[in-house]
């Protein structure tokens, strides 16, 4: 599904990616992860780094509508990919996206770390299946670390927004 | 006390305005406050816009990446920088050879000869020791550069075990001191507390070592402007570390600014200061740049304080009947190589000794022990998690040795209401409890009886899966240490806004939502009106931060108390202007009236400027609407509860599934229930954790094995139930809202509730203790060895 262009590594490679809808283009690295070429080629710093292991999830984005944790992928394999992050989820300035609110009115975040990763895979989580059991909520969030919230509130949320009676 | 008393931190001694308690009553009719008021913290967070540190976007920023020790105890044969230096990018490369800043602030108690370097000079002490700094233009290229640094080392002998440590023969990491014992307290320890007891049980407990894991990282920014420094850092005292550049940096106090933006979490391990942040901030100085220091998660696991780690010795006198004789406890606790906050912790562990109980004799020794490891320092609970894990195992294994029911046992020792306000034996001033109520509410709730019903059916049936059942009753201390007083000011400004600025620095816990409302509800000033200004040690020019559970106590006192007196002094001045009663006037929204002539009003930025202007207000009066207090609440405060955990064990793979917990925490009177909940959810599995999951370990060599998130098993919502919490509300007489801290009662209560309850499961096969974190290895084998 990627294509691998040769003779890139170690080098410089120009590369574009749309990202929340709009035409980004930088040179980076050949190295370059995707969470930095997000963080610090566009700018858009709500995508949060929590580890060097792929374990948390607080880096989690969509690629092409799917989640991914962006530290996972080299910035060139988003190459003229389509890429959302938090910053893009909520429709306007005015209104949250309805997993933002559901977080918000069920306390689902605390210090608001992993929030940003937490919500797109939650949103995520419901694209494949929109009426989860606690259980099937509890294990699609299995890659997305929470220190603060014990993952209780976490868990309301997303059934909450998935429009399933929530119970405390 | 023993050797050495638990002296108050040096928080302590700053001007005290005293508050006659109780003066203040709440406001009674349409109050907020009770209310699941949804947050003001959340939107920015939520869209991903709120700033933390390393989001900051500065100009012309440099990246520094620190060079650590790979060997726990070694001397320093060579450190070649000259392949580094001539890299690419790379800015400089700071040692303690080419650099001359002073060794770092370290607590009470410890010898001077202890004082961590900043930068390791001749020998290195744990792994993770700062060698040295590569400063680079990209991250990148300070990371190549760091690959090129050449360290070699002579190992000597290490320090792991604390058994180890304190035997005659042990190697000593600090030869000036003498001996791996820092600092030692007691209460009686040579006391026989255990004489004329039916029964006398014994066990070695042990609270392992376990990373704190604030999603955020550690790190900061250190942006130079002429001769003042501005430090950007996620911490939760930035007046510590305000101190503490102070003492190590050349730079002036003056000069330093310090602040802690939105920061991704603490539990503890950020409320100090780091050896980092002096070399950064010196970093940025000398090169006249601003400089990034980024910790990953691996470096975190060897960089930033850890918590626990505490051995504990326990015997328990008891009686047929139930009644506790006494209880003797000797305790190491490990400190690592550097003397940090752990040192003093055991003192609280000692003070909470006495728990929730009537122990007639208690016999307490703690020593504070060096280690090549990282250093201890508070996590979650802090010394208080490790006295209620000791109590409630201890009183379970007597439980079992007298065939009693760990519920009655509770019941026959209970302090009781009538009591209050009392003094233990070890020195809590306990202000307020009524713990068996809590436990009654706890067992209620659970439905105790049909778990035992259900228990004894599986027992009966020799069924493979076990149901296990644990309790626990507990009793912490909240603003420890002597930090019941805390700074605070709330001023209205022109335009019928109000400011607050308080020391304490929230990092996740609601405090602008939580001290909004307090405005709110006393002025009647929208709380969107109402604005926190905290964490900037330009703003606010003294503050002890936010840990210990202090903040809503202290901080939210502090802003109740100016709250009235600008309300009190605002009715004088209505009722000047108004030509009523001062008694007449009452709050209403966005102002104040004549009591059912809410017509004759005046709002707020009214009130101001006729505050502010002399032809205006009473001749007696002073200008402005502010008022600024140190509030005391003369001590700590005692929040309570009972923990009853369910869960089921697979008798034959030792597997642990956790189906139940439930929480019955009280802080007093609450003020923002949805908060409050919150705070217990992230408790309980923060205590879970350390039952079933987390332990930081090293081998033999000092070698840290579990120093990434790939090994150190921090739990997913795929481990965790729903958790069932309530409450009770028993006020503190210490402050004028009844509020208890409830940041760390999850946590004390969690960890045994769940230690007891796996023990619990497979106790009618001989088993009567399990070392924490209870893995299916740890269950298998303890089966296996009672069963042979």
């Amino acid at each position: 599904m990627f294509v691998f262009r040769t003779g890139i590594l170690g080098g410089r490679v120009d590369i574009s990616v749309t990202v929340n809808g709009e035409p980004t283009s930088h040179d980076v690295e050949a190295r370059r992860l995707l969470v930095h070429y997000l963080r610090e080629d566009v700018g858009l710093t709500g995508t949060n780094i929590g580890c060097d292991t792929s374990s948390c999830g607080a880096c989690t984005v969509h690629l092409n509508g799917e989640s991914v944790k962006s530290c996972t992928l080299l910035a060139v394999q988003a190459d003229g990919q389509d890429v959302t992050t938090i910053e893009g989820l909520a429709p306007s300035s005015d209104e949250l996206h309805p997993m933002q609110e559901a977080f918000r009115q069920e306390h689902g975040l605390q210090c608001g770390y992993c929030t940003p990763g937490m919500v797109m895979a939650a949103v995520s989580l419901l694209d494949e299946n929109a009426k989860p059991t606690e259980l099937e909520v509890r294990q699609g969030l299995e890659g997305n670390l929470c220190r603060c919230t014990g993952y209780h509130n976490i868990v309301k949320a997303v059934l909450a927004a998935s429009g399933q009676p929530v119970k405390d | 006390m023993g050797s050495h008393s638990a002296a108050p931190l040096p928080y302590g001694g700053r001007l005290i305005e005293a508050l006659k308690l109780g003066a203040t009553p709440m406001s009674m009719t349409g109050s907020i406050l009770g209310n699941a008021v949804r947050r003001k913290e959340d939107p920015g967070l939520l869209r991903g816009t709120n700033e933390f540190y390393a989001d900051l976007k500065v100009d012309g920023l440099l990246h520094a990446r620190f060079i650590r020790s790979t060997i726990a105890h070694a001397e320093i044969t060579e450190l070649d920088i000259s392949e580094a230096e001539s890299m690419p990018g790379v800015v400089a490369v700071l040692t303690s050879r080419n650099t001359d800043l002073p060794d770092n602030p370290a607590p009470p108690f410890i010898h001077p000869s202890m004082f961590r370097p900043t930068f390791a000079k001749d020998r290195v002490r744990f792994v993770g020791d700062i060698v040295a700094v590569v400063i680079a233009e990209t991250e990148s290229a300070g990371q190549d550069a760091a690959d090129m640094i050449i360290v070699d080392y002579d190992p000597l002998d290490t320090v792991i075990d604390l058994d180890t440590a304190v035997a005659d023969d042990a190697p000593i990491i600090w030869p000036e001191h003498g001996s791996n014992v820092v600092f030692t307290t007691e209460h009686q320890f040579d006391a026989d507390v255990l004489a004329g007891a039916d029964v006398v049980v014994s066990e070695r407990i042990i609270s392992q070592r376990l990373a704190g894991v604030p999603m955020e990282p550690n790190g900061c920014v250190a942006v130079p402007d002429g001769d003042h420094m501005t430090l950007w850092v996620p911490s939760q005292n930035p007046q510590a570390v305000r101190d503490g550049l102070v003492g190590v940096t050349s730079i002036d106090a003056e000069n330093v600014r310090v602040v802690a933006p939105w920061v991704g979490g603490g539990f503890g391990p950020k409320a100090g200061y780091y050896a980092e942040f002096g070399i950064i901030a010196e970093a940025a100085k000398s090169l006249d740049r601003a400089v990034k220091w980024t910790s990953t998660r691996s470096e975190d696991f060897l960089s930033l304080a850890q918590g626990r780690a505490m051995v504990m010795d326990v015997k328990m006198g008891i009686n047929n009947d139930g009644k506790i004789i006494g209880m003797y406890a000797d305790i190491l606790a490990d400190v690592g190589a550097y003397g940090a906050i752990g040192v003093v912790l055991p003192t609280a562990t000692q003070m909470m000794s006495q728990a929730v109980y009537d122990i007639p004799g208690i016999a307490f020794r703690a020593r504070a022990v060096t280690t090549n490891t990282t250093h201890i320092a508070a996590y979650r609970g802090a010394g208080r998690p490790e006295a209620t894990q000791m109590v409630e195992r201890i009183l379970n294994i007597a439980a079992q040795a007298i065939d009693m029911d760990p519920a009655e046992v509770r019941r026959a020792n209970f302090l009781q209401p009538e009591d209050f306000p009392l003094v233990t034996a070890t020195g809590g001033q306990y202000d307020s409890g009524e713990y068996e109520k809590a436990l009654d509410a706890a067992l209620e709730a659970s439905g105790y009886s049909d778990l035992r019903a259900e228990q004894a059916e599986r027992r009966e049936s020799n069924a493979e899966l076990q149901l296990g059942i644990g309790i626990s009753a507990y009793v912490e201390v909240t603003a420890p240490f002597g930090l019941h007083t805390e700074w605070g000011k709330v001023e209205i400004n022109d335009d019928g806004t109000a400011n607050m600025r308080v020391g304490t620095s929230s990092h996740g816990q609601g405090h602008d939502t939580a001290f909004s409302m307090i405005v709110s509800d006393m002025l009647g000033i929208d709380m969107d009106n109402v604005t926190l200004i905290q964490s900037d040690t330009d703003e606010i020019p003294q503050g002890a931060g936010t840990m210990g559970s202090r903040s809503l106590q202290t901080a939210g006192s502090a802003v109740h108390v100016a709250s009235t007196e600008i309300l009190a002094k605002a009715k004088v001045l209505a009722a000047h202007l108004l030509e009523a009663d001062p008694d007449d006037i009452v709050v209403g929204d966005g102002g104040l009236h004549v009591a059912g002539v809410p017509a004759t009003a005046m709002n707020w930025a009214d009130l101001k400027a006729a505050a502010d202007d002399e032809s205006k207000r009473p001749a007696d009066m002073e200008a402005g609407l502010e008022h600024e207090l140190v509030f005391d609440g003369e001590a700590s405060t005692f929040p309570f509860g009972a923990h009853v955990a369910v869960v089921e064990v697979d008798t034959t793979t030792g597997e642990v599934n956790w189906l139940r917990h439930v929480a019955v925490d009280d802080c007093g009177t609450i003020l923002n229930p949805m908060l409050v909940t919150g705070q217990q959810h992230g408790g309980i599995a923060q205590g879970a954790a350390q039952a079933l999951y987390e332990w930081m370990r090293y081998d033999e060599d000092g070698n840290p094995v579990t120093a990434s998130l790939m090994d150190y098993l921090m739990p997913s919502a795929a481990e965790f139930p729903m958790f069932e919490t309530s409450n009770t509300e028993t006020p503190s007489p210490r402050n004028p809202l009844g509020a208890k801290g409830i940041g760390e009662s999850g946590t004390i209560g969690s960890t045994p509730a769940l230690h007891n309850a796996v023990v619990d499961a497979v106790s009618h096969l001989g088993v009567s203790h399990i070392d924490m974190p209870v893995s299916p290895l740890a269950v298998w084998e303890a089966v296996s060895l009672a069963s042979s």
